[in-house]
């Protein structure tokens, strides 16, 4: 049986390089699903990535895609953005690949508002490289490279979003799948900068290094350990311990970069006539 | 009537990019280049282009090649600490087949140097700055108008072989005024975007080598579903592990250049005739050389010149018969010797070939390179 969002893939490409159990799978059908809510056409829209697992989704799906260098998603997407407002640009990015070596790029991306709709694909881990430390690997948690758990303090990438100027910043996992969808949905209704975290598992790299279990008992650790907003906003400082929020986190109200700058040819038109 | 204009070779060069049809610079400030970036952000939004201050040099790139992936013709400009950061994206340009003029003004190195005196110690960082094998074009003007027809050709060049190229320019012309009359719109020669020439459904194909080797890759939005990626791929667009598609890829990127090597190869000879030595020299240091050779030969002296503009690939032809007629090649350079070696290589032993370095942030004075021909002639070193 054919399911609707099935068009939104390259069947050829199929099946995808992920690990069995992977959350990567979740969180891109949870975009298509997204896509088709909203009804962004695939000529439409283009897709891009940056850098590792997360960044292969690219390849998987049927729209002009863009598997850009490592970190480099979101320069590239705002340059696609900028020449060519018309186009939706999604944006699928790591956490490695987001905060570390495209950090400097996101907060920019963010702080310039530029319409782009950011879904990081958070599994706390450098998955394709054999799972070493990121910098939103949590405290303590170990990795290759941080053998007897990491010292580095995380980031929060939803933080980070709305610190720099983000105008859309929502959580969801992969277990709360519908939920994913839409915020991600929603994401595509804010003309700025959009960052959905979908907080994902790797059962292969974090998961047994950090003893989480099989698949389905990292999914029960997001069931058990994600607090819906309303449900967050009335908990003790105490009770949030161990805990993260998942909803809409921040909604701002700030004039898109390809806006601005339509002012400034207006602007500039002028002075020319 | 054509008006003369007093322009600046940084603010020529962005009026010769604008003339090719650029409208997106994507660039980070840096000294000796920022009048460039300084220029696009006036004139672009008036011609309804866009222009945007990354914030970051690697930024700069990525935001380029976007947006010329979604259709636009690109530039971005910067001098040696830049362009070291640029070389990332500048292979992801190469492999991926992406149109983008980069414009390196050159300045002292290595690291931040001697910010900013002139220099010419990019010539090998210009070839092989990124990792690889790739094909590289790059271009050295030596006059202010020239800063405006190799812009114009720049842009071409990187439409027509969808690769990036490189406008090596100087210090020395970058800043320098001069008088110049730009050519009339109508005179300017534009190669347009390249566009598929089958539908989908006619089972196109992105990276699929037209007759000239070179894709007609459909720009984003246009229906075509493309894939672009920086791993090695098959014409499909798509990752291929396969060594058989790897190797025909590396072959194919350095073939569309090689075929079309004569036509991309620009030169200039003074004095040629008669000439028993000659000079080669390129961008800022051949205005100097040029001085230089017409004093020596009010002295007498059988001294020609080749001023390359092209700088890669290099004119290996052009050299070879210049090392057939002539006894000796000096080769003056503002660098600890770059030029020279793929002079020495392509003149193969025909003729001596020496080298005069200068690379103390001092540009040469026509009296240094007089001194040297006058040795080159007597048969010595320089």
């Amino acid at each position: 049986m054919e399911r609707a969002y099935e068009k939104y893939f390259r069947q050829n490409r199929l099946p995808h390089m992920w690990c069995p159990g992977c959350g990567n799978g979740t969180a891109m059908k949870a975009i298509v699903q997204a896509i088709e809510k909203k009804g962004l056409t695939q000529d439409n829209t283009v897709i891009v990535s940056g850098i590792g697992c997360s960044s292969r989704a690219s390849g998987y799906m049927d729209f002009d895609t863009l598997h850009t260098a490592h970190g480099r998603a979101i320069p590239f997407a705002t340059g696609i953005k900028l020449a060519n407002p018309d186009l939706n640009v999604v944006v699928i990015t790591g956490d490695g690949d987001c905060t570390a070596i495209g950090g400097n790029h996101f907060i920019h991306g963010a702080r310039r508002n530029v319409d782009l709709t950011v879904v990081l694909f958070n599994n706390n881990i450098y998955g394709m490289t054999g799972g070493q430390a990121s910098p939103m690997t949590p405290l303590h948690k170990k990795a290759t490279t941080a053998p007897y758990g990491s010292v580095d303090r995380p980031f929060d990438a939803c933080d980070l979003a709305q610190a720099a100027g983000a105008t859309y910043v929502a959580r969801s996992t992969a277990f709360h799948e519908k939920h994913l969808i839409d915020m991600i949905a929603e994401g595509f209704d804010n003309k700025g900068f959009s960052l959905i975290e979908a907080v994902v598992q790797c059962p292969t790299a974090f998961g047994r290094k950090n003893k989480m279990g099989s698949p389905a008992d990292m999914m029960k650790w997001m069931r058990d350990t994600a607090v819906m907003t309303a449900a967050w906003e009335k908990l003790d400082e105490e009770k949030r311990e161990g805990k993260f929020p998942i909803g809409v986190l921040y909604k701002g109200n700030s004039l898109d970069y390809s806006s601005a700058y339509q002012q400034v040819i207006e602007i500039a038109e002028g002075v020319k006539a | 009537m054509k008006k003369a204009r007093l322009m600046q070779g940084n603010e020529a060069c962005a009026e010769g990019a604008l003339a090719a049809g650029v409208r997106f610079f994507g660039g980070y400030p840096i000294t000796p280049s920022t009048e460039i970036a300084e220029s696009m952000a006036q004139l672009l939004p008036a011609v309804g282009g866009k222009f945007i201050q990354m914030e970051d040099e690697i930024a700069s790139m990525g935001a380029i090649l976007g947006a010329s992936l979604a259709g636009q013709k690109v530039l971005t400009a910067t001098s040696g600490p830049g362009f070291s950061l640029m070389q990332e994206l500048v292979g992801y340009a190469a492999a991926a087949e992406i149109p983008a003029v980069i414009v390196n003004v050159q300045r002292v190195g290595p690291s931040t140097g001697q910010p900013t005196s002139p220099s010419q110690g990019d010539v090998m960082q210009a070839r092989w700055g990124t990792h690889g094998d790739h094909p590289m074009i790059a271009l050295s003007p030596w006059t202010v108008r020239e800063a405006f027809d190799a812009s114009v050709m720049a842009v071409n060049y990187a439409e027509r072989f969808r690769t990036p190229v490189i406008l090596l320019m100087d210090e020395i012309v970058g800043h320098l005024r001069e008088k110049v009359v730009l050519p009339e719109d109508h005179e300017i020669e534009i190669y347009p975007r390249r566009v598929p020439k089958e539908t989908r459904a006619e089972g196109y194909e992105p990276y699929r080598a037209d007759a000239d080797l070179v894709p007609n890759v459909a720009d984003f939005g246009t229906g075509y579903h493309i894939h672009v990626t920086g791993l090695v791929h098959d014409e499909t667009g798509f990752p291929s592990g396969s060594p058989e598609v790897t190797g025909n890829v590396i072959e194919r990127l350095h073939k569309k250049l090689e075929i079309a090597q004569d036509e991309i190869t620009h030169y200039e000879e003074f004095f040629m005739d008669d000439a028993e030595y000659a000079v080669v020299a390129f961008g800022g240091t051949a205005r100097t050389a040029y001085e230089a050779v017409c004093t020596a030969r009010e002295k007498g002296l059988k001294i020609g010149m080749v001023r390359l503009m092209t700088i890669w690939p290099f004119a290996d032809k052009v050299i070879k018969n210049l090392a057939e007629k002539v006894q000796g090649i000096l080769v003056p350079e503002l660098n600890y010797g770059q030029l020279v070696g793929e002079v020495q290589r392509a003149a193969g032993g025909r003729c001596s070939v020496e080298l005069l370095a200068k690379y103390n942030t001092k540009i040469f004075t026509p009296q240094e390179i007089v001194v040297a021909i006058e040795k080159l002639c007597a048969g010595g070193k320089a």
